[in-house]
């Protein structure tokens, strides 16, 4: 199961939980199956076109999926996936 | 009817009251000011703005506050500079230098941000301010606090110039240095900024603080008689000054104050620190975070928060970037200095350098009406030319002395 990281703000989404394990063999994947546990997060991280979100990073073991293969980007039970507001931060 | 109607997330509309706040709920986007033009257009003119203070708030119909300023009544309306000298050299018929070394109190462009911010923050009932600095900010924030009676925390990078840490110490708010670069104080400040009531100029006040950017192109458009530039060539940070003079010049156009504006916005990083302009060269619309090196700090942010817009910008204005090593940023601050009597700080060393690579290829052409943004005060960062300016020339108080060490002959 690949670790996924939770922002302060998702965390309503995930009742509290900072970090969720999500089996999917790449990041569009890892949306879908988060939504299906967690019904309504996929809004929050894709806009209406489905694109992930301009202002929201989402950081491969720190390696920032645009510069990868981007929601393509393929997944290992030991990977650990960030996902982190771009602006950090305040209220 | 209020001039400000809401705040506006930049990317999905989502509207917000005008409150302490900057990122959208939905999306995380930034959150950004909106304005009833139609109402402001009502009241805008010309005549009205050229009978109003000789400061930014001649412009106060399109600033984000609900009354009169209270804080930094006398910052902006710096000089427009016509440089004939540096305009020769490069080749450019028609140059300016908007001079922000000699803006009050604090001899920065910040001290326009601040004006607003502050008045704002107060607005907003705030007691405390703060900022996360890369010594600029925090040097108006601090002179701004002081005069307001507000009580005042900055935060700092470990590795500032001398004077930029002096000019905070002297108004004595709380200064706290912090061991990493700015994106670690960034990121610290957005912790702090959630758990406490201050208002942090530029996170929680932020869209408000970003608006005395578009000043910077009021005042141009104004001092210029009401005339855009063709070219601008503006430093780069985080990316927002680039932005909001883009904005500045739309409104004005938007409003009848101007007619067409079809001017080039060019943006200027420093090398060491172009994350920007590298993603503008790769033909990209993201940028890839970098970590800082270069003696441009005031520049140094790794992780720009306005960076896509700024890239927008560029591309919506048809302009360019470049980036200067740390030579040319020397280079350029004493080409300033030895052409137009102006002592830039390192930023300015930027803009500068940036302006005469955009001339040599022909980017901006001979005829184009320039203008460069120089956004602080060279005496802020001696240090980046202290080793490259010379020494005085030592002699007895003697005039013997001083004719033979200048050849000069003997006087008849």
């Amino acid at each position: 199961m690949t670790k996924v990281r939770i922002p302060t703000p998702l965390r309503p989404k995930t009742g509290g939980k900072s970090e969720v394990e999500v089996s999917a063999s790449n990041i569009s994947e890892m949306i879908e199956h988060l939504e299906t546990s967690y019904p309504g997060i996929k809004e929050r991280l894709c806009d209406e076109t489905g694109e992930i979100r301009r202002f929201l990073n989402i950081y491969l073991n720190e390696e920032d999926i645009r510069f990868l293969e981007g929601k393509n980007t393929p997944l290992k039970d030991t990977d650990e996936v960030s996902i982190i507001p771009a602006i950090a931060g305040g209220r | 009817m209020a001039k400000m109607k809401s705040l506006v997330c930049r990317e999905c509309g989502k509207e917000y009251p005008t409150k302490d706040i900057h990122v959208c709920e939905l999306c995380f986007g930034p959150l950004e000011v909106k304005y009833d033009y139609d109402e402001i257009k009502t009241t805008i003119s010309r005549e009205k703005i050229e009978a109003g203070p000789k400061s930014l708030w001649r412009y106060i119909d399109l600033l984000p506050v609900e009354g009169q300023p209270t804080v930094g009544k006398y910052a902006g309306f710096t000089p427009l500079v016509r440089a004939h000298n540096l305009g020769a050299y490069l080749g450019i018929d028609e140059l300016y230098i908007k001079n922000d070394c000699v803006n009050h109190p604090t001899l920065s462009f910040k001290d326009r941000v601040v004006a607003i911010a502050l008045t704002r923050a107060r607005e907003l009932g705030f007691e405390t301010v703060a900022c996360a600095s890369t010594g600029n900010l925090a040097n108006s924030v601090a002179a701004h606090a002081s005069s307001a009676g507000m009580k005042c925390y900055v935060f700092i990078p470990g590795d500032l110039e001398a004077a930029k840490v002096l000019g905070n110490l002297i108004y004595r708010p709380n200064v706290i240095e912090i061991e990493g670069t700015y994106d670690d104080v960034n990121r610290l400040c957005s912790e702090i900024a959630g758990e406490r009531r201050w208002a942090f100029v530029n996170i929680n006040v932020r869209p408000y603080y970003a608006e005395g950017s578009k000043t910077l192109a009021f005042e141009t458009a104004e001092q210029l008689g009401w005339r855009a530039p063709d070219q601008v060539v503006v430093p780069m940070a985080s990316g927002s000054l680039l932005t909001k003079i883009w904005k500045g010049l739309k409104e004005f156009e938007k409003l009848g104050l101007l007619d067409q504006v079809n001017t080039k916005v060019n943006g200027a990083q420093a090398e060491g620190c172009s994350p920007i302009a590298t993603a503008y060269k790769n033909g990209r619309d993201f940028f890839k975070p970098v970590k800082p090196d270069t003696i441009a700090k005031s520049l140094a942010i790794g992780n720009p928060a306005d960076g896509y817009y700024a890239l927008k910008t560029v591309s919506e204005s048809q302009g360019a970037m470049d980036s200067v090593t740390d030579d040319e940023v020397v280079e350029g601050i004493k080409l300033l200095a030895q052409t137009e009597g102006i002592f830039a700080e390192t930023a300015g060393g930027v803009t500068i350098g940036v302006l005469r690579k955009l001339a040599k290829q022909g980017i901006i052409k001979k005829h184009d009406v320039t203008v460069a943004y120089i956004t602080g005060n060279g005496l802020k960062t001696q240090e980046a030319v202290i080793d490259s300016v010379g020494r005085p020339i030592r002699i007895q108080p003697s005039l013997s002395h001083f004719t033979k060490k200048f050849e000069l002959e003997e006087p008849a």
